[in-house]
């Protein structure tokens, strides 16, 4: 087990520092000039160039690279001189726009993040694996039809018309809530969930619908398994073959399902935060890449990475904890 | 003494395709002590038979009659049924692997059992799992009751499912295919196994196979099934030494013998077991039947044939049975 762990984590470096050298890459190649960039537009040629030296950029890209990955864990000294800045570990750079340190920037946006990721996902689980099992155990009935086809609807509708649709009945028509703004859960919680309702239903709605297909789909499967008939035959209440032997095997997949989509949701839903203002890791995300802050693009993409990853090794760990036969003997 | 006495047993399943018919009115008893060998290809109903017979089938329409020890099962309310699911006849499915939960441990899936019909504590009913593990030849059982199906080699997962059939001391037990899935030798240590349980317990057994070696080697009597029908029934050995209905016959032509010529080729029947969507039309053989081939008769392509007295304790089926003889 110790070993299967670090094996999977020397993994998960890797595929990190593969990521990491791709998006720099892709960054170097880019036509915009960091230090024209940052010195701003009526600087000379020769400001330039010493804004380019200070930066590192006269480096060649493997050595850059190097600094910056380095930073990350050892944090670095930035420019020289009397401008020099200690950036601190995890250092990630600065923001061209900000001037603030990334790692700083994507902290402050991540409890947002999260808010919006674990309530949307509490939200989706309740209701989509609710309505599949339901629909699964009265297959063909008038409620797995209803069902069925509300999902498919569901599923089909934009993040960006559900939210334009909810704000206009829920706050515009109705008048139910005001519009929504951001309101931090350890300043006033009730605020803080008042806000969050609509951007949580629109997130939530889409996955719900795929959750709600998934989860029939393979109740159903799972319920013509022999093992199932094996319960029955064993003369175990109805209601306990589908809940003891049915549910459980059927909702693996859709806990590894879950497993994946918190992980890449906890970097930010870049299209919910910036319809409802929410100022999360998503939001700044797309403020960057309108600007081409490109240490804040860069660092948020690592973020992401880095919970995608992880997510995967939890996923399997849970995978191993709930069924045997992924166990390493 | 009469254990299951089954009559004029139908299923009937809707597809969207049409009706299936997959079993048309068979008749058989099962007394103590006795093993009925139920016999045919695939699609012949032996398995849907025998779920009927536990009333596990869901969504099909089953109707004639099932009496257990002179209750009628066919019709009674699920809850009685079900008392005697696992209790008084249980069930031994073919393969192990997928027919025992990946997720339990052996020992925990036969102690459930147990425990629905028995109660008292979880340890009382491990205890009983451990020793039924032990009555079927598992080595080491309290250590192997606490393992998964995956962890067992094929021949032990087998045991274990026989296990679990026994741990109830069930009156009755349906084996539906139960050696298929293990290789030979294996075979035989299972079937010994069933026939020393059944010796020391008074079992009835139902034995359901396409393989007539395991029904030579347990059956006292045997029911032939074709296309959802009974196509002939005698005791063990009259059916062997003599076969009367053509398929039965077919079948055992095509056994392979020791004493047949160098480059004799093993003889199989002809053609495929029929649709059970659009069957033909009377004996549902007679397309593949080699007596209808050589003198085709219009008694075949009539009514459905149903098993008639042909000998004492010989029920056959083929109309043209005084040609045959």
């Amino acid at each position: 087990m110790t070993g299967f762990l670090i094996r999977r984590l020397l993994g998960i470096a890797a595929t990190l520092l593969v990521i990491c050298a791709v998006t720099f890459c892709i960054f170097y190649l880019l036509p915009n000039d960091p230090a024209t960039q940052f010195c701003g537009k009526d600087c000379a040629p020769d400001q330039i160039a010493l804004v380019r030296k200070q930066m590192g950029l006269d480096a060649p890209l493997i050595v850059q690279f190097g600094h910056y990955v380095a930073a990350i864990f050892a944090g670095r000294t930035m420019g020289s001189g009397q401008y020099a800045v200690q950036c601190g570990f995890p250092c990630f750079g600065y923001s061209f726009q900000s001037g603030r340190p990334v790692w700083d920037l994507m902290m402050d946006r991540l409890p947002t993040s999260a808010s919006l990721a674990v309530g949307a996902a509490l939200l989706w689980v309740l209701f989509g694996i609710s309505a599949g099992v339901l629909s699964a155990l009265r297959k063909n009935s008038w409620i797995d039809r209803t069902v069925m086809v509300g999902t498919i609807g569901a599923a089909a509708l934009p993040v960006y018309f559900t939210a334009m649709i909810l704000l206009y009945v829920v706050v515009t028509v109705l008048n139910l809530i005001p519009y929504p703004r951001y309101i931090a859960f350890s300043e006033d919680p009730v605020g803080w969930l008042r806000n969050l309702i609509l951007p949580w239903v629109t997130l939530a709605l889409a996955s719900a619908a795929i959750y709600a297909r998934m989860t029939r789909s393979s109740v159903i499967e799972t319920l013509a398994e022999p093992f199932v008939r094996t319960a029955r035959a064993k003369g175990l209440r109805e209601r306990r073959v589908v809940a003891k032997h049915g549910l459980r095997p059927a909702l693996t997949p859709v806990v590894t399902m879950l497993g994946m989509d918190l992980g890449s949701l906890l970097a930010g839903a870049m299209i919910t935060e910036s319809l409802f203002g929410l100022p999360g890791v998503g939001k700044l995300f797309a403020d960057s890449l309108n600007k081409s802050d490109q240490p804040v693009i860069m660092g948020i993409t690592l973020l992401a990475s880095f919970f995608i990853v992880s997510s995967n090794l939890v996923v399997d760990l849970v995978y191993a904890w709930i069924d045997p036969r992924a166990r390493l003997s | 003494m009469t254990l299951l006495e089954v009559r004029d047993l139908a299923v009937e399943f809707s597809t969207p395709e049409g009706t299936v018919r997959a079993v048309k009115g068979v008749d058989f008893t099962v007394g103590r002590g006795r093993t009925l060998g139920i016999v045919g290809e695939s699609g012949s109903g032996k398995s849907v038979t025998s779920l009927a017979v536990m009333g596990l089938h869901r969504g099909a329409k089953v109707t004639g009659s099932v009496r257990y020890e002179g209750t009628e099962l066919l019709g009674a309310p699920e809850e009685t049924v079900r008392k005697l699911r696992g209790r008084r006849m249980a069930m031994v499915f073919q393969d192990a692997l997928t027919s025992l939960h990946p997720y339990f441990t052996i020992g925990d899936q036969i102690a459930e059992a147990y425990r629905e019909h028995h109660g008292g504590t979880r340890r009382a009913a491990l205890k009983r799992a451990v020793e039924v593990l032990g009555d079927v030849g598992i080595p080491e059982p309290a250590r192997r009751a606490g393992e998964h199906p995956h962890q067992f080699s094929g021949g032990m997962r087998q045991r274990a499912m026989i296990a679990l059939a026994l741990s109830c001391e069930p009156d009755l037990i349906i084996a539906d295919e139960p050696t298929t899935a293990l290789d030979v030798t294996v075979q035989a240590q299972v079937l010994e196994l069933l026939a020393k349980i059944q010796q020391d317990r008074g079992l009835g057994i139902i034995m359901i196979t396409h393989d007539l070696g395991v029904i030579a080697r347990v059956a006292d009597d045997v029911l032939v099934m074709y296309g959802g029908s009974a196509a002939e029934q005698a005791p063990a050995d009259t059916l062997f030494t003599a076969p009367r209905h053509p398929y039965t016959r077919g079948l055992l032509d095509s056994l392979p013998r020791l004493d047949a010529e160098d480059g004799e080729a093993l003889r199989s029947i002809p053609g495929s077991p029929p649709s059970l969507l659009d069957p033909p039309a009377g004996c549902a053989f007679h397309p593949r039947c080699p007596v209808y081939a050589a003198n085709p008769s219009p008694l075949c392509t009539g009514e459905r044939p149903l098993l008639r007295q042909v000998a004492p304790g010989h029920q056959n089926a083929c109309q043209l049975d005084e040609v045959t003889v």
